[in-house]
């Protein structure tokens, strides 16, 4: 056990002492207990920054389950390290943030920093294990709690339902991811990332690459709210918004980028990783920003607002794939889209959780999220109105802010696009530099409506629940601090550039610095006229444009009936399956147990005949066969004249002695084929059960005594089947005699080694005498049940005592 | 010979899945009568019917009908009966208290789907 291994379980170790100081310290607020938590993380995290920046990586492993390979090994380089900063610091901001957000009396704090303190363990055991089966199951236990903090205010239907569908939809991911990792683990042998590195030629080249690397998209496209499983993320705003900044925008979404990013060296070099990622993302991202403009909850347009931004990422690592096609680090000038990614990551980070947490405030402070409802705080809350326009500016793109940075990297990555002469990319390339063109226009737009709307405009003080005022100091820390981050960031990229994007960059791309190169990033070129600025103006002008227009063309939203949405979709996929498997088991289980015999009886007929053919099993061979003595041939044709009877008569008592002449002819059997003591025994049991049959048909109704029994064909095809079967296989079995049997030992050594004469008896008590213990016993048993069966009559001596 | 008791088995067991078939809870139960004698049968017949002597070693012959198929059937009878006889007294109560034999109103209420 490493201090890096306790740095990951150090928020389940903690999570378990959570409802200790709830309980015991009641007049402090439990957030103050996990506050140090992440802050000591995230300082312990950055103690690696000088480690990595040299490109060594550090790796420990801890044994988990030796024998199946899986071993617990925490990897720190470039990208984890980044990962682990996010989660670390922003968990501590959020969690600052939540201190003063929920209410020490009103909440169950206790459940709630407990789910977090889970959720911020999974994550970093998600970012920081090497072996994916150890990353899996804390992918799984990130939508584990992530469920738990969505159904927060459990009593809400919303809530529960949000949490429902993120839970349905990133554990269909989940397992697809898993389905990928086992057929990774098939390929190569191990489930080590880097062991696999080493093996890239025998993966890329296995028949096995093509279905692993779509598992893993599908768990990457989930888990980050992509198109077309988006829709869980905007149902999850029913969480409490700290849990919506620090989950839903900052950490776990980004876990399918993660994921991308992380299995990027094996499956990138690859035309269908470069254009499922790539467009998927670049669809996610227009999607995503046209759909944000409709939505009336700031929180849903902040939710629209992630899952285009994510598109944007996504659609960036596809992109950057391409740079591999290209096997030179100087003047590849692809790398950019790498760049683009991993910075937007960061940026995305800050100005996001900062305007979750400033959502949040509004919300608490004037009891509603309805755009509708809002307007003209600016002068009420000017702090947070700073802090709002910081973060919507950047998102929108605009300078000095980071946001702008990293829009105009992207869009030099898009316009690359066309230039790249691979996948025929010079026809259809064209398409990623326009849609990342439109779906920014529509980011600067909501980006807009977010800020411009809620504190601008008319202040409508009737319409609000509570009488609005600026926030406490403390509410306020947090997103001052990502709110300055974004401003720093956006004036001196290169702290970040130098210390955590290029050794990140490695990790994605190892390929493309072999032989101690690295990367050398440099994020200063922003000056200077191009075709980036001017697209830039472009966005800004035709954005200020439609928002001035707004009220003029937003009917094209309900253009789109309710019933072609994909929500629409997903519950009628959810009811469809419910109903069909009712509708499935209502119509196979009837109840009727005259059905259930139909099946098995058929199933008996169709694998039996079945199996006989396939294996060429009809060749009877009659040479063997005994000669038909003349007794024999009488007791045959009684046999089957009594079953006849039994079968075809119409009143009971009939089918009775018919089944007794049946039993009596059977004993007859026994006598001509030798076997004493079968006749004997078969005629005192046969006269016994005619007697219990009659005993039972005494106290049978009389009404229907003499009923005829309905015919039926199906019935009796079944049942002549039955019988056809039971005779072919004998007839079979008997002709393919393949040893002696093993008789002769008995007989032989029956006197000699048991002193019996009587061969039967002594198998019966000798050779095989425990058969003759536990057929005792189940006579007993049986003895016993029917004394019970007559004797204890629960209900009706209950009646009895009652009366 | 053995070909005729594959037959006479092949119709026992049709006029017993017949009989199970049915709605009647005694003729389920006479259908599992016929359907343990065609299995006795069945046993005695794969075990081989060439003729021997019954196998009783005082009889000193110079061959013996096969004893384990026997010896098998033995057990096989008593086990059934065993379970013929529960049988029998579970329809009689299940008559007693229900007031049917009909397998079809023996369904359970919607209660228990």
């Amino acid at each position: 056990m490493s201090w890096l291994h306790l740095a990951i379980l150090s928020p389940f170790i903690l999570a378990v002492f959570i409802p200790l100081f709830y309980k015991n310290f009641r007049r402090i607020h439990t957030g103050w207990f996990v506050f140090p938590l992440p802050a000591v993380l995230f300082g312990y995290f950055l103690h690696f920054i000088p480690m990595n920046q040299n490109g060594d990586v550090y790796t420990k492993t801890l044994k988990w389950i030796p024998s199946l390979h899986i071993n617990f090994t925490a990897h720190i380089d470039g990208l984890s390290l980044l990962f682990a900063l996010l989660i670390s610091g922003i968990g501590a901001l959020v969690i600052l943030y939540s201190i003063f957000y929920l209410s020490k009396a009103k909440e169950a704090l206790h459940s709630f920093y407990v789910y977090l303190l889970l959720f911020m363990g999974a994550m970093l055991g998600v970012v920081l294990s090497d072996n994916l089966i150890v990353l899996y199951s804390f992918w799984e236990l990130t939508s584990l709690s992530s469920f738990l903090l969505i159904g927060f205010w459990y009593e809400r239907k919303k809530s529960t339902s949000g949490a429902q569908k993120s839970l349905v939809i990133t554990v269909f991911g989940g397992l697809s991811m898993l389905a990928g990792i086992s057929l990774l683990y098939i390929i190569t042998g191990t489930s080590s990332i880097q062991e696999m590195s080493s093996q890239i030629e025998v993966i890329t080249s296995h028949e096995l690459f093509i279905p692993a690397l779509i598992l893993f998209l599908l768990g990457a496209f989930t888990k980050s709210a992509q198109f077309p499983f988006h829709i869980w993320l905007p149902d999850a705003m029913e969480a409490p918004t700290p849990v919506s900044a620090y989950l839903h925008s900052a950490t776990m979404v980004k876990a399918g980028i993660y994921l991308l990013a992380r299995m990027s060296p094996i499956f990138s070099d690859n035309a269908v990783w470069f254009i499922t990622v790539g467009i998927v993302g670049s669809i996610t991202l227009f999607w995503g920003s046209f759909s944000a403009i409709k939505q009336k909850d700031l929180k849903g347009i902040l939710a629209f607002s992630t899952i285009s931004q994510l598109g944007l990422i996504m659609s960036l690592i596809g992109v950057g794939s391409a740079a591999l096609h290209y096997d030179y680090l100087d003047d590849n000038f692809y790398v950019i889209a790498l760049t683009a990614a991993v910075f937007h990551l960061i940026n995305h980070a800050t100005f996001k959780g900062s305007l979750f947490m400033i959502v949040g405030i509004i919300d608490h402070e004037t009891g509603t999220r309805d755009i509708r409802k809002l307007g003209g705080l600016m002068s009420i809350m000017p702090i947070s109105f700073t802090i709002a326009l910081i973060g919507g500016l950047s998102m929108a793109g605009i300078p000095p802010f980071n946001g702008f940075l990293s829009k105009e990297m992207f869009f030099t990555a898009m316009t690359n696009v066309m230039e790249m002469d691979i996948y025929h990319l010079e026809t259809w390339g064209v398409l990623f530099p326009i849609i990342a063109w439109i779906g920014s226009i529509f980011t600067f737009l909501y980006s807009i409506i977010l800020v411009f709307k809620t504190f601008t405009g008319a202040y409508q003080p009737e319409k609000l629940a509570k009488k609005p005022h600026e926030a406490p100091i403390g509410m306020l820390i947090s997103p001052i601090i990502l709110a300055s981050l974004v401003i720093v960031f956006g004036f001196f990229p290169n702290i970040l550039a130098y210390t955590i994007i290029e050794p990140a960059m490695s990790a994605i791309a190892p390929q493309l610095v072999q032989g101690g190169e690295r990367f050398y990033i440099n994020i200063q070129f922003w000056h200077g006229l191009n075709l980036e600025i001017a697209m830039t103006l472009g966005v800004i002008l035709i954005g200020i444009l439609l928002f001035v227009t707004l009220k003029k063309w937003t009917k094209i939203y309900d253009l789109l009936p309710e019933k072609f949405t994909l929500n629409n979709l997903y519950n009628g996929l959810l009811k469809g399956i419910e109903q069909g498997s009712k509708s499935i088991t209502s119509f196979f289980m009837t109840g009727f147990i005259r059905d259930y015999l139909v099946y098995i009886f058929s199933f008996f007929i169709v694998l039996v005949l079945g199996t006989m053919w396939a294996k060429n099993a009809f060749q009877f061979n009659f040479s063997n066969v005994a000669p038909i003595g003349v007794y024999e041939a009488i007791l045959a044709l009684v046999t089957v004249a009594a079953t006849i009877t039994t079968l075809l008569s119409k009143s009971r008592l009939t089918a009775i002695i018919s089944l007794g002449v049946v039993g009596y002819t059977v004993a007859l059997f026994f006598v001509l084929f030798r076997a004493p003591d079968l006749a004997l025994t078969q005629l005192v049991i046969e006269t016994i059960s005619v007697a219990l049959f009659l005993l039972c048909f005494y106290y049978l109704p009389q009404l229907k005594r003499n009923k005829k029994l309905t015919f039926r064909l199906t019935n009796f095809l079944i049942s002549l089947g039955v019988g056809v079967v039971v005779t072919l296989v004998a007839l079979s079995a008997n002709s393919n005699r393949l040893f002696t049997s093993i008789s002769e030992y008995f007989l032989k050594e029956s006197y000699r080694e048991a002193g019996g004469k009587n061969v039967v008896n002594v198998i019966l008590v000798d050779f095989r005498g425990f058969d003759t213990l536990f057929e005792i016993t189940v006579l007993g048993i049986a003895a016993f049940g029917i004394f019970a069966l007559i004797k204890l009559q629960l209900e009706r001596r209950n009646e009895n005592e009652k009366q | 010979m053995e070909v005729l008791m594959a037959i006479i088995s092949g119709i026992l067991f049709m006029a017993a899945t017949y009989l199970i078939l049915s709605r009647s809870l005694i003729r389920i139960i006479i259908g599992t009568g016929l359907l343990s004698h065609g299995a006795h049968l069945l046993i005695l017949t794969m075990g081989g019917l060439k003729k021997g002597t019954v196998p009783l070693l005082g009889e000193n012959a110079a061959s013996y009908t096969d004893p384990l198929p026997q010896a098998l059937i033995l057990t096989a009878i008593v086990i059934s009966f065993g379970v013929t006889a529960l049988f029998l007294v579970l329809a009689y109560r299940a008559y007693q208290e229900l007031g049917t034999d009909d397998m079809d109103k023996l369904r359970g209420t919607e209660d228990h789907e």
